[in-house]
Order: structure tokens, then sequence, then C-alpha cells
């Protein structure tokens, strides 16, 4: 066979085998969505679950959902970006500063039953906080470092040390310069990071089976001690422990659907970003 | 004075921040091996049982999984645990009500210690599971102790029954096997794919259609597992029941093909950098020497990059090892110890996520768990630092 017939055979597998890949993508999404538009309607988020929540909505989930995003950004981003700062600007390339990468890196790779087990030793049970948000947020908070770190220190190394330069020879010290030109810079870039965060933070299940999540608790939280609802699990919840797992099927794509659709906001939310300043 | 008092307290301050991920790391150590360490020399009987045999028995101390076997009456015969040829003769508290009249043991089972006493001081071939407080100085029987957990117990005992009674079973070899044959069949789905899209992406595509995929692959690595587990549940899971006509469709093969797309990001993503880093003029040579361009592919930019993708593949395979919801709700969670895809097996993860809310906090079957924690632990930092180390020795990152 000639080169080029057998090159154009191998481009066309290779070709069709990327796009069954991107297929996979269009295909979940597509079947969740499908499937789970009906469902979606405002009682469905605005009301609590009924009925052994085969009926109703799933306000308590989206709420402690939420909760859990705030508590752990809220803990997550400063010593993420903070840490970012400190290992990108401050210290010099050697065994210090590659031992930091390795740690973060480390960090990354644990899995997230891990996070689970080691959340329910320290917080719930050492710390005493019991079953709570706080419990929760802290975890999910450590699982998410990493990734504010690294995109930090991403950010950070893509600014120009000429902008650096410049300001070190206006006089300027180097804590101001970070804080008045190169965070500035770099800010966007933190923001996506933030944002990526977020995105893999709503959609844990493993870390908060023993931290936060409750089974079936139709009422809003209103303390960090308590327990909550959350998305991811009430999915797992309605998809294989329900009380009638066939009638609980529209509000299990319902939820995935709405799980999937903070996911891609905040995946769409951080490219664009990205795109935007990279034109600048 | 003052502003570079606050500038070195604000630095400070940034360097402690940069201590949480290695303070982390630590912190997990100590908490997950502390508890799963301590699991190691514990006894797996029953809370408050011993076992009680009669004196003439030279019996003195039993494996827990010989001890089940026992108990299920696989071993039936004292010559089969080195002891004189003679049925074993098990008394429990079902059995003793049938050896001993209603008189004997007493209205309020006041004499039901005399009754254990009896029957195991006049039977040789008694071997009595009762509780310990019936062990007095009058008892005329002997203890027999169980062995104790250890590394080796776990790592070779074949089945895993935390919760069986009289003695729990706590051995891993059933989850390992079920999360190797699950990861190992994932990444075999995940790499001629992944490969061919890296590929695809890196060397074919145009730069626009390359703009696109990518985020779509990252899109793919942002779907929760939990919603990969409700996908594979719902649509994966009946169809290979009505492909391989099984009476359950909760398999390893499901769990393999919902890790494989699971680790496929990882796999594109980290392969696709390997392929991009090697120099153009390679592949510039190998154009000029008048090879295809899928001749360039296939003999000059792969084997550069090899190192790549194989460290591609190794953290495709971590990835799949550690995932937990998606397995858990599509492998069907039966601990066989199998090379069969078509049956129901138990990852490690799996097991931990499915039975640490039923276990209760600092008894012995939530320290297993965490000790299977440390085991997950330690293979993921393993290959963690493998690919550190082979990405430094490279120098690519």
């Amino acid at each position: 066979m000639k080169a080029i017939t057998k090159q154009k055979i191998v481009f066309s597998i290779l070709k069709v085998m990327s796009f069954m890949v991107i297929a996979i993508l269009f295909l979940i999404i597509g079947f969740i969505f499908v499937k789970g538009i009906g469902v979606i309607n405002w009682g469905f988020i605005s009301k609590m679950p009924e009925e052994g929540m085969l009926k109703g909505g799933i306000l308590p989930a989206i709420v402690g959902t939420l909760c859990l995003i705030g508590g752990s950004m809220l803990f997550a981003f400063p010593i993420g970006v903070f840490s970012g700062i400190y290992i990108n600007e401050f210290l010099k390339d050697g065994p210090l500063k590659r031992f930091m990468r390795l740690m973060t890196d480390n960090l990354a790779g644990i899995p997230s039953i891990v996070f689970g087990l080691f959340g329910m030793a320290l917080f719930v049970n050492k710390l005493k906080f019991g079953d709570s948000i706080l419990a929760g947020s802290l975890t999910l908070g450590i699982l998410a470092l990493p990734v504010i770190i690294r995109t930090t220190e991403e950010a950070l190394r893509s600014v120009d040390d000429l902008h650096r330069q410049a300001s070190y020879a206006l006089g300027a010290s180097k804590l101001y310069t970070i804080k008045k030109v190169v965070l500035p810079i770099a800010l966007p870039n933190i923001i996506t990071g933030l944002i990526l965060a977020i995105g893999r933070v709503s959609g844990e299940t493993a870390p908060i089976l023993f931290t936060v999540a409750a089974y079936f608790l139709p009422k809003l939280p209103h303390s960090l001690f308590e327990q909550a609802m959350a998305l991811p699990y009430h999915l797992y919840v309605l998809a294989t422990s329900g009380t009638d797992i066939e009638k609980a099927k529209p509000m299990a794509f319902g939820t995935a659907l709405i799980l999937i659709t903070i996911v891609l906001i905040c995946n769409l939310l951080a490219n664009l970003i990205r795109a935007k300043f990279k034109k600048k | 004075m003052f502003k570079k008092l606050s500038q070195k307290i604000q630095v400070s301050i940034l360097a402690i921040c940069s201590l949480a991920t290695s303070v982390t790391v630590i912190l997990i150590i100590i908490f997950l091996f502390s508890e799963g360490i301590s699991f190691l020399g514990m006894k797996p009987t029953e809370e408050g049982y011993v076992l009680a045999v009669n004196t003439k028995n030279n019996l003195s101390s039993i494996s827990p999984e010989l001890c089940k076997k026992v108990f299920d009456q696989e071993v039936d015969n004292w010559s089969q645990l080195g002891e004189k040829d003679m049925p074993i003769e098990l008394v429990n508290s079902d059995q003793i009500a049938t050896f001993y009249s209603e008189e004997a043991i007493g209205s309020e089972m006041e004499y039901l210690d005399t009754c254990y006493n009896d029957y195991v001081s006049k039977h040789e071939g008694a071997f009595a599971v009762m509780p310990k407080n019936y062990v007095t100085s009058k008892f005329k029987g002997r203890i027999v102790e169980v062995q104790e957990n250890s590394i080796a117990s776990l790592v070779t005992g074949r089945e895993w029954f935390p919760t069986a009674k009289p003695i729990a079973q706590f051995g891993i070899l059933p989850l390992l096997m079920g999360t190797l044959i699950v990861s190992l069949g994932a990444i075999l789905i995940a790499l001629p794919f992944g490969l061919a899209c890296a590929i695809y992406m890196s060397e074919i595509a145009k730069k626009g259609r390359r703009k696109i995929m990518k985020p779509l692959v990252e899109l793919l690595a942002g779907i929760p597992s939990v919603v990969y587990g409700f996908f594979g549940l719902i649509v994966i899971v009946p169809l290979i029941q009505k492909l391989f006509h099984l009476d359950v469709g909760e398999t390893a093969l499901a769990g393999s093909i919902i890790l494989g797309i699971m680790a496929l990001p990882t796999i594109i993503t980290i392969s696709e950098d390997a392929l991009r880093n090697v120099p153009n003029a390679m592949r510039e040579a190998s154009l000029a020497m008048g090879a295809t361009k899928w001749q360039t592919i296939y003999k000059v930019v792969i084997p550069y990059a090899i190192s790549g993708i194989t460290t591609a593949a190794v953290l495709g395979i971590g990835r799949a090892i550690g995932e937990t919801m998606a397995v858990l709700m599509v492998t069907g969670n039966a601990a066989n110890v199998t090379f069969n895809y078509l049956k129901p097996v138990r990852t490690i993860p799996a097991t931990i996520a499915a039975e640490l809310g039923e276990a209760p906090s600092g008894g012995i079957h939530f320290k297993a768990l965490f000790a299977l924690g440390c085991i997950l632990f330690l293979i993921t930092m393993s290959i963690n630092l493998y690919v550190n180390f082979v990405s430094k020795r490279r120098g690519v990152k």
C-alpha cells in the first residue's frame, strides 16, 4: 500500500476516534438535558422535597451546595492565592520551591474519598464540628486548594517581568509591586482558578458523604454547625437509594441537569475570561 | 520603621499560607495512618465474646479466616485444624438451647454459663463461642485466641465481610483485585481513544478545530463523577445487561467503561502536551527526508514524546483507582475475587464510601476502612511521586 493511502486511512481513523470522544460528551450532556428539562420549573428549584423526595423541589440541596461553595471558597481562595503568590514571587528556584510544588501536586492527586476520610477524622471527630456545613466546607476547601494555587502560580508566571522591573525602577517595594502591578494584571486568570474550583467543589460527592451531607432534610440551614443537603449527594440518593428508584428518576434527571448546568456555566465563564484577557 | 514591620508581617502571612498544602498532606498522613495502623493488632472477634475448646484440645490460636470456615461448617473436622481426627461440635447461643432443657438454662438464662461450662468440659470436640463474662475461675475449658489483624492477614485474606459474626473478615484481596481490574479495563478503553484524540488535536487538526476541541475535553473533566455514575446506571448498565444476557448489568465492565470515559481528559491533555513539546525541527527533518506526515508522527513524534504519553497513562490509572462515586454506582459492589469483567466487583474507594456511614466510629470496622484509605493513599502517592520523578528526569513538565 502506498504510504500516502495508509496515511489517509490512519488519519480518518484518528479523526473518527477523536470525534467519538467529543460525541460522548455531547451524548452525556444531551441525554441529561433532554430527560431533565421537562422537570425543571420554578417549583423544582424553589420548593422543598415532598412525598419521599418523589415530588416537590430540590431547594435545600441547591442552598446546601451554595453554602458549601461559599464556605469552601471563603477559606480556600485567600489561602490558595496567598500561597501561590509566595511560592511564585518570593521563593527562589531550589529544593524548597520544588518541594512545595510537589506537595501541591500530591494533594491534587489524593482521591476524593480520602479527603472524606480525613475530613471526618479531623473536622467531624477530632475538632468536634460534627456533621456540619463547616466540616464539609473545610474538607472541600482543602480539596480545592491545589486548583487555586496552580492557577494563581500560572497567572503570576504569565505576567511579564518587565512590569515588575519597571515598578522596581520607580522605587516601589516588592510587596507594593505585587499589590499594585502584578496582581491587577494576573487577576483575571486568578479568577479563572476560582471559578474552576467552584465547578469542582459543586460536583464533589465523596468528601461530603461523611462530613455534611444529609439524606433528607426539608429545611434550610441556619448555622454553620448544621447538616445540609447537597446537589451531588441528592442525585446519588435519588439514583441509588430512594424510596422508589423508578419513580424518582425524573427528579434525579432534574437534579443532574441543575448540577451539570452549574459546572457548564463555571467552565464557560472561565474560558470566556481566559479568552478575553489573552487578546489584550 | 512601622512600614517595614507591616511589610514583614504581610510577607510572613503569605509564607504561612504557602505551607497550607504541605501541612495538609502531613495532617492527612497523620490522621489516616493513626487510625489505619491501630487496626493492626486488633482482634476481629465480636466485642465481648471468646472462643473456647475442651482442655484436651491443643489448639491455642486460630486465624480469622479458618474460624469463619469452622462456623460456616466448611471445616468440620479437627484434623483440618491440625488436631485429632474428630468432628467439630459447634456451640453458640442458638445451639446451646437445643442441647439443654429450659430448666437447665433457667427462665432468665441465669445458668447459661454453667451449660457452656458443662458442654465444653464434657465434649472433646466442642468449639464454643460464648460471652466473655462466662469465663470465670470455675470454667473448665480453654480459651482459644483469635489471631490479630496483621498486614499479612489483610493482604492475603480472601474475604471481606466486616460485619460477619462472631469473627469479622478483613481480607482486602477481593477489593484490591476489583480496583485493579476495573482500572485496568478503564485504561485499556481510554488509552487508544485518548491517544487518538491527542494525536489528532496536536498533529492533524487545524488550529481552529483544536481551539474548539480543547475546552470540550476540559468540560469532560469537569462533569461531576456522580453524574457519570448516574449516566452509567441509566444507560450503560442496562445496555450491558441486554448485550450479554446477564441477570444484573452492574459489572466490572460497566465500571471500566465509565472510568475509561472519566480518564480520557487526563490522558488527552497530558499526552497532547507531550506531543506539542516535540520540537518542530524534528518533524521538519523527517518531512524533508520524504516521510509522510503519518510516518513522521509514528516514527519520530510519538517515540520522542513517549515518556509524556506514559505519564498520561499512569496518571489516568491513578485517577481511575481513586474514583469513588461513579464506581460505587455501577459496579454492583460484590466483593469477588475474579477476572471476569461480567461479574460485579467492589473497589477500595467504593467500599469506604459504602460502609463508613454504618461503621461505628472508633470500632474495628471503622479502623479497617481507614486502613483501606491508607492503602489507597499509598498507591496514589507513589503514582504521583513516580510521575514527578520521571518528568523531572526527562526535563518535561
